[in-house]
């Protein structure tokens, strides 16, 4: 008989009636091979793995994370609290310890969406791992979470989101921004002053495949999650590393995915993109769900898999030991890299200009952070985009100290809403969210 | 005439039944060693003084094929299994001659890898130096390509008596199901086909001719003559019995409850707008989990008999009986001795019965009437518990798509049906405990061979169409035919309307009336490069589980 050496909750939701336009990527057909395969294979069936139905996010979810401009239901369709309700149901049932890990297959993704949300980037309009996790923190006992991203593409929004706060250990692992979108995701990008460090970016070449990917899981990510020490791994699935995805150009297999699920451990796991959606999802979800519960995936294989056709060069293998080697070397050095940049600040700022792809829309937006000693520091952002919208939003991290809780109120009352179509705050302390604008005062 | 006839562990029931109502019932007691004789005797009871030539039809609900399983005592066959990619085949062994040979299939239907051929003759000489007559075939994915199997039967069907295919069980998608359920087939086909023919026999033997049907796990029937190929599906057929007898009780539109409360269980299931719901997968018997469908069922250990206790203060009920209520003579308190100490057993001496709850009342310190009370809310409140527990968990099966999670459709049960020995006493407590109106199946001592009796046929066709590939196939039914590109859903809709209606008259009487549903309609635009390479079609189409027509009761 067939059992799960770890309880394994597993959310399955295809969204087999929504996509963002008939042929596109994030389509109505892409978890369908997936359901087949997975059905067929009776692993709903097997004892100690169990199918939730997801749960429906609420606005006030979606407000512990987000700035949604000019509200969340006009970013955000019906699929997508659901997508989201789907990482929050799995999040819930393994910090209740109902299961021991879980898997999210979920549609459409989410880690391309940033903490201000215009519209739709890289087919992402909300973030569901951090939905989810927001939620988490401020319901179970949950503080120091890390987020190993494994999307081919580079986890910006879940990066942006987690930039300031140094409770959140964000790795992502992709190809090379250079040749791939978003274009981000090097090793220079370490997060914000209060947080130095526990953004950590690992760019692969293209053609990279089990052999790299397994080798920045041992000897990056697992010495740096080993000392990090988080209370929940959660890990942000994406397949489209595979060797056959149309969208990218790495060399990564089945196997390859099942074992570096075995090695990471995560708690959590919670699909993001993968668009070879017959000849790679099917076998590599399969892969993780076994890989996970802790059942045998030997046999998991693409009908056309050769190890022989996918091996990467030699130049690609001292590639990735050298970015290993930087990565390493600047998360041994983060503490005084941040003494230093800190160092006589009272505040930092950024400017950034951020482009919707999948909506067409471009920001504008300028950002300030108090340098804080005690907290992840109060945060203040002011955007705008080519639509015509101005925001002005305060964030006032969850552990946040009294003075930067202060400052947060202040600068929410004094901003003029005059100059802005929406003025928000974000209160994490104590879990609340406030808006005000023209036409209408603090709601 | 009809005739239906429950063979229950114990007891069993048999009844006429004219256009008018019953005509006349009959319970004998089961010889578990000779069923054969139980059900000739039976038969015999119940048509004397009656023209065999009135007798219309006549419905079975055995337990022959399950105590065969629960017990072990089934035939020896032999599987081959072909897996491919995935887990590995040989988790699911399901007997000694079982063999997992190469040969895939993908999602879509195409061959990734072709048969072994040496490995199959290899197999046959296996299994003829064994002995073995019947065996199975199933191939991961023969739901959309059943070719393997049927090269594997077309290469075999001399060696062996029968094969059984797993593309033709089921239309649905699970291997491992797909394997179990194929190989209860095989390996119940000589007991059951034995025993009907035996049946048949002796009551053509005697001039009765009228045409025999079998009860499934899903509350329908199917002929003989059907079931001869799927004698897995007459598995467990007794709970779908009493449901079925409750149907007349419910009203249309109506959500409802129905418990069996025996002696030592209570059996529930629901019924929504007079058809039962049925269980998303199927049945699980002897560690098998199958294709089977049956009813969504659960049980509870708790009935009239159980025995009362009092562990750490607390009362318990169940999970075993003992014996009789001690009004009957029995030496355990039960919930029918607090019921009798309530005064709602008429005729009956409760002097035994407030003996036995005394020590009770003595230990939690409270009038026996109040103890008596107690043990009634608390069993009325452990069964409600576990039937609510059912309608969550089919309430919140997980379901795919937007307009299912938002729109989807919540039980809310309006009424509550009770049947068995104890039910009389539960219903003003139930009624009281639930505050949802419960009402006693009139008859209810039948209700199980009046359900048998009237249930209708059933059967569901699975289609699948690719076109791309350019193919529409219902394996289960033999059929596949070319299509074009321009070939939509509602085409599919149609041909497996066409197919299930040819399906339900081969599987049924013919005469039947009967009402289609479709239980499934997805149609994916697929999409290689940038352009529509075709669509990909699902679709299932069912016959509506309820009652025949023209019969009061
Ligand atoms: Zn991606
Ligand atoms: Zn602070």
């Amino acid at each position: 008989m067939l059992h799960a050496k770890n309880k394994t909750g597993l959310v399955f939701f295809p969204a087999f009636d929504w996509a963002i336009s008939p042929t596109h990527p994030e389509r109505e057909e892409r978890l369908l091979y997936t359901q087949d395969q997975v059905f067929e294979e009776g692993i709903l069936d097997i004892d100690g793995i169990v199918e939730y139905k997801p749960d429906i996010v609420t606005i006030k979810d979606v407000q512990r994370v987000h700035f949604c401009v000019p509200d969340v239901n006009s970013v955000m369709t019906e699929s997508h609290f659901i997508s989201a309700g789907g990482a929050k149901k799995i999040g819930e049932v393994v910090c209740r310890k109902e299961v021991d890990r879980g898997f999210a297959l979920v549609r459409p993704p989410g880690h391309h969406a940033m903490r201000v949300v215009h519209g739709a980037r890289g087919f992402c309009n909300v973030n569901i791992e951090a939905i989810m996790i927001e939620y988490l923190r401020t319901v179970y006992p949950v503080e120091k979470i890390a987020i190993v991203d494994t999307d081919c593409h580079h986890g910006d929004g879940t990066q942006d989101i987690y930039w300031h706060d140094p409770n959140t250990l964000f790795i992502s692992i992709h190809q090379d921004g250079r040749t791939l979108y978003p274009g981000s995701g090097f090793i220079n990008e370490m997060g914000g002053p209060n947080a130095l460090g526990t953004t950590i970016n690992i760019p692969l070449p293209p053609g990279t495949s089990e052999e790299g990917f397994l080798y920045a899981i041992k000897n990056i990510v697992l010495p740096i999650l080993d000392e990090f020490k988080p209370d929940l791994i959660v890990n942000s699935a994406g397949q489209d590393n595979h060797y056959s995805d149309p969208i990218t150009n790495m060399s990564f297999s089945a196997q390859g995915y099942a074992d570096l699920t075995s090695l990471l451990k995560a708690d959590i796991a919670v699909l993001e993109g993968g668009y070879s959606i017959e000849g790679a999802l099917p076998y590599v979800n399969v892969g993780i769900i076994l890989a996970m519960a802790g059942i045998d995936y030997s046999r998991v294989k693409e009908p056309d898999y050769n190890m022989d056709s996918i091996r990467q060069s030699y130049e690609i293998t001292r590639n990735i030991q050298k970015t290993g080697d930087a990565v390493i070397e600047n998360w041994q050095q983060r503490e005084s890299m941040k003494r230093q940049i800190k160092m006589g600040k009272q505040y930092d700022v950024r400017t950034r200009h951020v482009f919707y792809d999948t909506d067409g829309i471009f920001e504008n937006q300028y950002e300030r952070i108090r340098i804080c000693q005690e907290c992840a520091g109060v945060l203040q952002i002011d955007s705008s985009s080519d639509r015509g919208r101005r925001i002005f939003a305060v964030h006032i991290p969850i552990k946040a100290c009294h003075v930067c809780k202060e400052m947060g109120y202040q600068w929410f009352d004094s901003a003029k809403v005059s100059a802005f179509d929406k003025i928000f705050l974000q209160d994490r302390v104590k879990d609340e969210f406030f808006e005000k604008s023209r036409n209408s005062q603090v709601g | 005439m009809i005739i239906g006839l429950d063979i229950g562990g114990t007891h069993t029931d048999v009844v006429l039944l004219g256009q008018d109502g019953i005509i006349k019932n009959v319970k004998v007691k089961t010889d578990q060693e000779d069923l054969f004789s139980s059900v000739l005797n039976a038969l015999d009871k119940i048509t004397e003084s009656v023209s065999y030539s009135d007798i219309k039809r006549i419905v079975f609900s055995t337990t022959l094929t399950t105590n065969a399983i629960a017990q072990n005592k089934v035939s020896p066959i032999g599987m081959i299994v072909l897996g491919g990619p995935g887990l590995d085949p040989n988790y699911f062994k399901t007997n000694r001659h079982y063999f997992v040979i190469s040969g895939s299939i993908d999602h879509r239907g195409r061959e990734i890898e072709s048969i072994d051929n040496d490995k199959i003759l290899k197999t046959k000489t296996a299994l003829e130096l064994e002995k073995i007559k019947h065996i199975g075939v199933v191939s991961k994915f023969s739901v959309r390509n059943p070719s393997h199997e049927i090269k594997i039967r077309d290469k075999l069907k001399d060696s062996f008596d029968k094969i059984f295919l797993g593309h033709e069980v089921s239309g649905n998608l699970n291997f491992p199901r797909r394997i179990a359920t194929t190989y209860l087939n095989a390996s119940i086909y000589p007991l059951h086909k034995h025993f009907f023919e035996a049946v048949k026999g002796s009551l053509e033997k005697k001039g009765l001719k009228a045409p025999i049907h079998i009860l499934k796990a899903d509350g329908g029937t199917m002929n003989f003559e059907s079931s001869i190929d799927f004698p897995a599906q007459t598995i467990l057929s007794g709970p779908a019995a009493s449901v079925m007898g409750a149907i007349p009780y419910a009203g249309d539109n109506e959500e409802v409850l129905v418990l069996d409360i025996g002696g030592t269980t209570t059996d529930m299931a629901i019924l929504i707008n007079n058809a039962p719901v049925l269980a998303p997968m199927g049945i699980e018997i002897g560690g098998y989990k199958t294709l089977i469908r049956a009813l969504a069922t659960q049980s509870i250990p708790l009935g009239g008999d159980s025995i009362v206790n009092v562990i750490n203060g607390k009362i318990t009920i169940g999970p075993d009986r003992m014996d009789s209520a001690m009004i009957y003579g029995g030496k355990y308190p039960t919930p029918t001795d607090a019921f009798s100490i309530m005064q709602k057993i008429n005729n009956i001496d409760n002097q035994q019965a407030i003996l036995g709850l005394a020590p009770i009342a003595l230990e939690l310190g409270l009038p026996i009437q109040d103890i008596a009370l107690k043990i009634i809310e608390q069993a009325c409140n452990e069964i409600l518990a576990k039937a609510f527990e059912m309608i969550d968990k089919i309430n919140s099966k997980p379901v795919y798509t937007v307009h299912e999670l938002k729109e989807g459709h919540q039980i809310k049960i309006q009424k509550i049906l009770v049947l068995g020995g104890p039910a009389p006493y539960f219903k003003e407590y139930l009624e009281k405990f639930s505050k949802i109106p419960v009402m006693v199946v009139p008859k209810w001592q039948v209700a199980n061979a009046i359900g048998a009796a009237l249930a209708k046929t059933t059967c569901e066709v699975t289609l699948f169409a690719d076109t791309e590939i350019g193919k529409v196939t219902a394996v289960e039914e033999n059929f596949s035919q070319n299509i074009r590109r321009d070939f939509n859903k509602s085409d599919a809709i149609d041909i497996a309307t066409k197919l299930l209606k040819e399906k339900v008259v081969r599987q049924g009487d013919g005469s039947e009336d009967f009402e289609t549903e479709i239980l499934e309609e997805l149609q994916f635009n697929m999409v290689r490069g940038f352009y529509s390479s075709g669509k990909n079609i699902r679709v299932k189409v069912q016959v509506k589980p309820g009652l025949i027509k023209g019969y009061k009761i």
